[in-house]
């Protein structure tokens, strides 16, 4: 029912995120921030189980700021992702394994940006587009077909709102709007949120 | 509790009887993030031991400590309930029925889901009776031990996140919470706590004089009223200070007046790990209903008469609906002075009421629609076929 999605190009990732926080069949949030920032230029995108979510990957964000306090620099993402990995690994097989699949994204000075996927059997990947959630079943060869190393940002939020159309269209569940977010050697931008049609808001007094 | 805490002071429980090793547990649990020896700083890193908790069902019947499988429960734990809390500019309405239910039986008509915290925050509760008595009881130590040393109350997102923390060994259990703290964060200052003690004194005198009285328009207009002159005045001076403009901007304008330390707050935290900060939240089976009628009502700018009276509504039709809901509705508003209760009002007769006022609306509306055509007759003809639609 949760959609993450992200996308690499030469110099910058884009990664969306659906807003909707649900609980059976009540969406009891409509702005609901899947996002979790590890640092100023990483990116931690989680879904899975109610609670594991927001445990987990604050567990990761408060240990990645713990290493930069210790040494003095920062984690490298292909580091943060290999170590959010290890720690899915070292529960799976505990007696509380933590049901999250996750995206990584960030920019590191010497290997450029970076796209990392890991579910939860801690599968890592890294790879130049990748989506979770039932909607990743329809967006996944709409990325393939129009996906290019070379994209630029403007192509790459087409490619966004190209997929979110599909999942509009087909995806049975109402995901109306989603958060977009850059990573570049800048850091992370926020970007305006899709689609562009807002969801109504509650009614406004207007006295 | 408190003091055994305080003092660092831990009972051997080896010799007492079943489900005691429980306090054993969650003594162990909390007292390590308030302690500041070295080595309780690094349980902030590893997320809380699980060890074997999860394979032991708490039960009553069980004496050992088996974790092979779950002990058979003697009856179902239902989950019946229709809480709600919103925020809005003059504060935050908290708002439930009354009706704890075991399956198909009403255990007890006239519980109460909404209990204060502290002279600030309130909670509901929905999901099993036993698990959210102690847990209320558990949060309100908490938040008294981080008063009495930090010297400044928990704001209410920092109960959800410790509320949240201390349910989280229990995920996979049969722990069953479903909370919604309301209230207001807020600077301590000794004016605001001087007025929260004479709000104290004046909801003890005034309940002392009022009765349960009909529901209406005008019966929420005057429990409202119950409140003396000053209150109110102290109260509509307090929010003019606060937000000079907010009757028109919408909520993160508005919450944005408040500025990021004090105003309203609705926060919902659940045993499975969900957390929720909103403006509208609804908890319970009864909660769809509910949110129907808060969507379609809710502004920021709603007047505290409005938010009562649109609390009120939300809960009767969910208690219509639901049978797991009923009863009684309990009501409590919360502002920069601290929590206020209204009388608990019997929905029994609000319904009765209803049906009154429904028929009353129809006979005025078939007067009218005789009225307009009469007058149609005396302008047309006379014609037979219009006599016949009268």
């Amino acid at each position: 029912m949760e959609y993450l999605i992200g996308i690499q190009g030469p110099d910058f990732v884009l990664v969306a995120a659906d807003n909707v926080a649900a609980s059976s069949i009540i969406q009891m949030k409509h702005d609901y921030d899947k996002m979790f920032k590890l640092s100023e230029k990483i990116l931690l995108l989680c879904v899975g189980e109610a609670g594991d979510t927001v445990q987990f990957a604050e567990y990761i964000q408060k240990n990645v700021q713990l290493y930069k306090m210790r040494n003095g620099y920062e984690l490298s993402p292909a580091a943060a992702a290999n170590f959010t990995r290890k720690n899915l690994a070292d529960y799976l097989r505990s007696r509380t394994p933590y049901h999250v699949n996750l995206l990584l994204a960030g920019y590191d000075e010497t290997d450029g940006p970076g796209l990392y996927y890991m579910d939860y059997l801690s599968a890592l990947a890294k790879a130049p587009f990748a989506a979770h959630g039932y909607g990743a079943f329809l967006t996944l060869s709409i990325l393939d077909r129009y996906y290019r190393p070379d994209l630029t940002r403007e192509e790459a939020v087409d490619l966004l709102k190209k997929c979110l159309e599909e999942l509009n269209k087909r995806f049975i569940m109402n995901l109306p709007s989603f958060t977009v977010r850059l990573i570049d050697k800048d850091g992370i931008h926020d970007m305006e949120k899709l689609p562009h049609v807002s969801f109504p808001s509650p009614p406004q007094t207007s006295d | 509790m408190a003091l055994q805490d305080v003092c660092g002071f831990l009972e051997t429980l080896d010799d007492i009887s079943p489900c005691t090793y429980l306090p054993n547990e969650m003594g162990y649990m909390w007292r390590t993030p308030f302690e500041f020896d070295g080595d309780s700083a690094f349980h902030f890193l590893f997320p809380p031991q699980q060890c074997s908790r999860k394979n032991r069902a708490p039960t009553l019947f069980s004496s050992t400590f088996s974790s092979l499988s779950p002990h058979q429960q003697p009856f179902q734990l239902s989950h019946g309930t229709t809480t709600l809390g919103f925020i809005f500019q003059d504060g935050v309405i908290a708002a439930a029925d009354t009706r704890a239910s075991c399956k198909g039986l009403i255990c007890c008509p006239i519980s109460q889901k909404i209990m204060p915290i502290h002279s600030h925050l309130v909670v509901n509760t929905s999901g099993s009776g036993a698990d959210c008595m102690l847990w209320e009881r558990i949060l309100t130590r908490e938040m008294r031990l981080y008063q009495l040393r930090h010297r400044k109350r928990l704001s209410v997102n920092g109960a959800a996140k410790l509320l949240s923390m201390m349910l989280h060994p229990f995920k996979g259990t049969d722990v069953c919470v479903a909370a919604t703290l309301c209230g207001w964060d807020g600077e301590e200052t000794q004016e605001t706590l001087q007025s929260c003690m004479e709000i104290a004194d004046v909801k003890e005198a005034v309940e002392q004089d009022s009765n349960v009285s009909a529901i209406s328009d005008e019966s929420a207009q005057g429990s409202v009223k119950m409140a003396s002159i000053n209150e109110q005045d102290e109260i509509s001076k307090d929010t003019q200070a606060l937000n000079p403009t907010v009757s028109n901007q919408n909520t993160k304008n508005a919450l944005s007046t408040f500025g990021e330390r004090s105003g309203p707050r609705v926060c919902y935290v659940c045993s499975d790990g969900l957390q929720l900060k909103g403006e509208i939240i609804s908890v319970g089976s009864g909660s769809p209903y509910a949110y129907a009628v808060l969507d379609d009502g809710w502004r920021w700018g709603m007047t505290v008469d409005e938010a009562v009276a649109l609390a009120r509504e939300a809960v009767f039709r969910a208690t219509h609906w639901d049978a797991y809901s009923g009863n009684n509705v309990d009501l409590f508003h919360i502002t920069a002075h601290g929590w206020r209760r209204r009388d608990r009002e019997d929905l029994k007769e609000e319904y009765y009421r209803e049906r009154e006022r429904e028929k009353k609306k129809i006979k005025e509306r078939e007067k009218e629609r005789q009225k307009r055509e009469g007058d149609e007759l005396v302008e047309g003809e006379g014609d037979i076929y219009s006599v016949h639609c009268g």
